[in-house]
């Protein structure tokens, strides 16, 4: 019989070439940078990253119960809006702001969640129109780019420990360790896997599947709303973007894809989600530092996309039967 | 202690205009094994998931241990301890063994669940159904069918169950694990355990059952202890009308003629070995075998379905490429009535007639576009020909019974004239009139000179059906059996490699 | 044979109606704030610019058919635009070729979206998704990141803008051929019914012989080509092409499919339902703007009708029972 660290790293595989490919490309940035591996470069590169790291843990929890949340880009665009408002004035007033802010991502991932596993209604087409409703909302409060965030919060966010490690990460490390994980390990969490798996097979084993469904929902709300915060330290400001919430709703896919979840469900993680996010952010820094005019970032991103993905079908082609390629 | 454990009474559901259960009544006690038979549509699914608390009843009540149990609620039948093993596997694939057995409840600390406990209570049931040798952190999905079908047993146990339901749940099952899990049965049920069990397998009944109940058209008919009547009583009982013989009978020797089907040296990906056989026009041939010997990868290979298929295969004398379905079609007229009906030989939400022209429909479109007459013409006589029993044609195919789905689905084959036909398995799953039906039309194709391969796990219908079984052991055939010495005694020996001599002693 | 015809309609009606239903409603609705609404006028001008969405929907209902997706969209549109005016800028042949030209790039991306999906077997959604970007990069590249320069060819103008047959819109002429061209494709030939069978289970149509790979390459070009059509009828309309003029059209599509009746698991759905989606929506954007609501509200109010509009009319295939 196998030994049991062949299948516990077997689910992993994914994982470790998405994070060889993602320190390939950093180390090879951070070479050719002029700066070196400076406490600012690091910095900036750590705030990129983790805006759509947290925004890719968001749409992977939607993504494993085998569904979809094309409106998590439109809670980031209100929760930065909604910040720009709240996150101002003394301590304990930015303090409520920011729970405020994140009971909002909770509100917007439950409406989701309530439209998907009550109405019944497809997630693609159901979170396309709810993402409508947020960015509605994003422009009624911030019709026009602005506002005001207490300063030394948002310095504090977006910079860096004595050591040069940027606060970025490690916010995304402890969201990893104090709501990931738990989930992960959790009925619910388990639950999410399941539905994803087999959602017939889940409900006659009587696991939960409306309330995990629900959960995984309003999860990515409340995930997008911390990006949004985040958005709002770095910008001092909010603003009702629609395109900067169309574009972090796609490359939330793709890093989750290239972070090794599976689009089908059943399979993969937000640890995965976070490299693929720091991969696709990467080629914007590597084209900076290889001076090469931003205009390219587009080919590169959707080459890098479609090789990573390529590559694991890649696997799936050399299977000797042909009826495996059919689902 | 009260010796009647469960009791359902009055049990009634329509399903639309369907009446799946009119009135219907089951008792089990502690320690006995209750067998529930009956042909497909007689309401033993509906019996089941009404048991289950899966679905809700028009009518009726039921009753654990003298109080009562409310109807239509999964989670109490769970925690009155009422576990089932439905038909249909409720595993997750990406998900592990371990997880899977625990998944209904799993072992909690802090809230979290705990790997170490969920690992020991599934090994505990892994060894309980005999299935040691499947690692608890083995991802469910790569286990073949029969590994996985115990691992669904092993789900059930590991819920210490009071009363533990199971619906065909040997149907996937390799001889000897099904011996195995005779046995546990028979072991739980010492141990005070009350088991129902329904089957189409009769020797299962002979082995396994203490009381028998048997259901019509949703309706109870009779419940019996289940030594006190035959085989035959029991099948005129589901069937409701005389049985006779089961096999149409065999042809008369035909002169010999070429072969319309020559296989030579067929190998693949070490599941097929050199393999070599023909089948003459007319012929009907059975593949027998343990599971898992390669005749599924056989079939599927002659179809065009397997990459990288070594050997030669000719059809009429003229040498046949195995790249596609298509081509095994277009060039070898060969068809293929695959394993699993649901997922590979029906697009079930279409119509009847949808699905049935549908691998003939160029016959009916010219330039491109189809001749509704002519596809209406062609339906029409291969529905009459099948009897298929249908509420409408238009409706979705999903709304047939398993026998008439594969009815359709052999259907849809026979409308485009193959020379060539492939069984797998065929009759798995089907009530015992059907598969008379099925006989019959095997027979009739074979002599309108078809050249049919046969698989199937059913040795009585293997050694009736067949003019001659190939064995297959190891990707390779081992035997071939004909005339007097296609018996079930020689199919057995043979699938393990052994041989039967004269005086009965195995070697 | 009447039967069959009946049974269809009936299953289909349901999205027809809802979707004429509230086209309906919203006209009159809107007809309070601004009778002009129910002018003829109006309501060409509205068929013209749907005609536009509408010949987009027809690619990616095809697609969606088969259970995939077509996420490519927004920038083979704006492939679409800027070929054809590029070419229109190539003196008389480049002119008359215009059009031709662009759908063979649509064609062209929409073959290699094919070739990923069906025999490389990467998920759709990834796929097209990454094709967009492609897509996207190879024309930033072109115009060096500038707005294009060209203008449209007379041809291009005479197809998007004029009404040359009774007063109805060229554009709605095209769509409606277009149309007729689809529905005869899904419903009378043998392909249509390979791509329902697709839709509702693979496997089961690879093992009755479909050219699975096959038919999923022809939908993806199709799409392509499709979209890029619309895309130099855009072009025609506002007499030159602009970066990202396809973006915002990809969720309208989508919409209007699955507003339609199409299933986006795949295997059901008729172009008459994304006909009448590709109405409604149109109309619905249309007269939010008409009736002079801040873009706020327009927002919500699309989201909250859409909502609505898919609980009246259908659920996802419920899992249990």
């Amino acid at each position: 019989m196998r030994q049991d660290w062949v299948y516990r790293l077997s689910p992993l595989r994914k994982l470790f070439v998405a994070l060889a490919l993602c320190l390939a490309m950093f180390g090879l940035f951070i070479s050719q940078h002029p700066a070196g591996f400076s406490s600012n470069v690091l910095n900036t590169a750590a705030n990129k990253g983790a805006l759509l790291g947290l925004v890719a843990m968001a749409q992977t929890v939607p993504v494993l119960t085998a569904g979809l949340d094309l409106s998590v880009g439109m809670v980031f665009v209100l929760s930065n809006c909604l910040a720009s408002s709240l996150l101002a004035g003394s301590s304990s007033a930015t303090a409520l702001g920011v729970l405020a802010v994140l009971a909002t991502g909770l509100c917007c991932g439950a409406l989701n969640g309530a439209v998907v596993v009550l109405g019944r209604l497809q997630p693609i087409i159901a979170t396309l129109a709810t993402g409508a409703i947020y960015h509605g909302l994003a422009l009624w409060l911030r019709p026009e780019p602005g506002g005001e965030v207490n300063e030394d919060f948002a310095d504090f966010i977006t910079g860096s420990f004595a050591g040069g490690v940027p606060f970025s990460l490690v916010l995304l490390a402890g969201v990893l360790l104090l709501v990931w994980l738990p989930y992960r390990l959790s009925v619910a969490g388990r639950a999410a896997y399941a539905i994803g798996s087999s959602e017939q097979a889940a409900h006659m084993s009587g696991v939960p599947v409306a309330r995990a469904k629900f959960l995984a929902y309003v999860l990515a709300g409340l995930l997008a709303s911390v990006a949004g915060l985040l958005l709002t330290c770095l910008t001092y400001s909010g603003e009702a973007n629609a395109a900067l919430g169309g574009s972090y709703t796609l490359n939330s896919i793709a890093a989750v894809v290239i972070g090794g979840t599976s689009l089908f469900g059943g399979s993969g993680g937000a640890v995965g989600s976070v490299v693929g996010a720091f991969v696709l952010r990467t080629i914007g820094d590597l084209l900076f530092v290889f001076d090469m005019d931003p205009m390219w970032q587009p080919l590169f991103l959707g080459v890098v996309l479609i090789i990573s993905v390529g590559l694991g079908s890649f696997r799936l082609l050399r299977s000797k039967n042909r009826l495996e390629l059919y689902r | 202690m009260t010796a009647m454990l469960f009791r359902m009474q009055g049990v009634s559901k329509r399903y639309g205009g369907v009446r799946a259960l009119t009135d219907a009544h089951l008792e089990c006690e502690r320690g006995r094994i209750h067998a529930v038979l009956g042909e497909n549509g007689a309401g033993k699914s509906t019996l089941i998931k009404v048991m289950a608390g899966v679905v809700t009843p028009d009518a009726g009540t039921l009753e654990l241990a003298g109080k009562p149990l409310a109807t239509g609620n999964p989670a109490a039948a769970s925690q009155a301890g009422i576990v089932t093993v439905f038909q249909e596997l409720s595993l997750l694939p990406d998900l592990s063994v371990a997880d899977n057995i625990a998944i209904t409840h799993p072992p909690t600390r802090f809230g979290l669940i705990d790997g170490r406990a969920q690992r020991r209570l599934a090994e505990w049931a892994l060894s309980r159904v005999g299935a040691s040798d499947i690692h608890p952190l083995a991802p469910v999905g790569d286990l073949p069918l029969s590994r996985r079908q115990l691992v669904e047993i092993a789900k059930a146990l590991a819920r210490r169950p009071k009363l533990l339901i199971l619906d065909e749940a040997t149907s996937a099952l390799a001889a000897a694990d099904v011996a195995n899990v005779l046995r546990v049965l028979r072991e739980l049920r010492d141990e005070g355990l009350a088991i129902v069990y329904i089957t189409h397998r009769m020797h299962e009944i002979a082995e396994l059952a203490d009381d028998c109940s048997i259901y019509r058209n949703g309706r109870h008919v009779s419940t019996f202890a289940a030594s006190s009547k035959s085989p035959t009583e029991i099948i005129e009982m589901m069937i409701g009308r005389e049985y006779s013989n089961v096999f149409p009978p065999r042809p008369e020797p035909k002169p010999a003629r070429a072969a319309a089907l020559r296989v030579q040296k067929l190998s693949w990906a070490g599941r097929l070995e050199g393999i070599d056989f023909e089948v003459r026009p007319g012929e009907v041939v059975g593949i027998g075998g343990l599971e898992g010997q390669g005749q599924r990868e056989l079939l599927l290979a002659l179809f065009g379905a397997l990459n990288g298929v070594r050997g030669l295969v000719e059809v009429n004398g003229r040498q046949v490429s195995l790249s596609s379905p298509r081509t095994a079609l277009l060039e070898g007229g060969i068809a293929l009535i695959p394993e699993d009906r649901k997922t590979e030989g029906l697009m079930l939400r279409m119509s009847v007639r949808d699905n049935l022209s549908f691998a003939a429909i160029d016959q009916f479109s010219r330039f491109g576009l189809i001749d509704r007459k002519a596809e209406e013409a062609a339906l029409s006589r291969m529905l009459e020909l099948l009897q298929i029993r249908s509420d409408g044609f238009d409706q979705p195919v999903a709304s047939l019974s398993g026998g008439n789905q594969q009815k359709v689905v052999i259907g849809k084959w026979l409308m485009t004239g193959p020379r060539i036909i492939l069984l797998n398995d065929p009759t798995r799953g089907i009530d015992v009139g059907t598969k008379q039906e099925l006989y019959r039309l095997v027979r009739k194709l074979a002599d309108a000179d078809a050249a049919i391969l046969f698989y199937s796990t059913d040795y009585d219908e293997l050694i009736g059906c067949s003019d001659r079984v190939l064995i297959l052991y190891e990707g390779a055939i081992v035997r071939e059996l004909e005339g007097n010495e296609l018996s079930e005694r020689n199919i057995v020996a043979s699938s393990h490699n052994l041989t039967v001599d004269e005086a009965g002693n195995v070697s | 044979m009447m039967a069959r015809v009946a049974a269809s309609l009936r299953r289909i009606d349901k999205a027809v109606l809802v979707a004429s239903g509230c086209s309906v409603a919203l006209l009159a609705g809107g007809a309070l704030y601004e009778p002009n609404l129910l002018s003829a006028d109006y309501l060409l001008q509205q068929l013209q610019v749907a005609s536009f969405l509408g010949v987009m929907a027809t690619g990616l209902l095809l697609v969606v058919l088969l259970g995939h997706i077509d996420l490519s969209l927004p920038w083979v549109v704006t492939i679409g635009g800027m070929m054809s005016t590029s070419a229109a800028g190539w003196g008389a042949l480049g002119s008359a070729l215009a059009i031709p030209f662009a759908v063979l790039c649509g064609l062209g991306i929409g073959v290699v979206n094919g070739v990923g999906v069906a025999y490389l077997r990467v998920p759709s959604m990834i796929f097209t998704l990454g094709m967009n970007a492609i897509a996207q990069g190879l024309m930033v590249v072109h115009t060096s990141g500038f707005a294009p320069q060209d203008h449209a060819s007379p041809a291009m103008h005479f197809v998007a803008v004029e009404r040359s047959i009774l007063g109805i819109p060229n554009a709605l002429w095209i769509w409606l051929a277009v149309a007729g061209l689809t529905v005869t494709l899904l419903t009378r030939t043998a392909f249509g019914r390979r791509v329902y069978a697709i839709g509702n289970s693979e496997r089961a149509a690879f093992l009755s012989r479909v050219n699975v790979k096959g038919v999923v390459l022809i939908c993806f070009a199709i799409s392509g080509a499709c979209s890029a059509f619309a895309g130099a009828l855009l072009a025609g309309y506002s007499t030159k092409a602009y970066q990202a003029m396809g973006d915002p059209y990809l969720l309208p599509a989508i919409t209007a499919v699955v507003l339609g009746g199409t299933s986006i698991l795949g295997g059901r759905g008729t172009y008459l339902g994304t006909m009448s989606g590709v109405i409604v929506v149109t109309l619905l954007s249309s007269i939010l703007s008409i009736v002079q609501i801040p873009e706020a509200g327009r927002q919500i109010i699309y989201g909250v009708v859409i909502i609505v509009m898919l609980l009246v009319y259908g659920r996802g295939e419920q899992v249990a029972g």
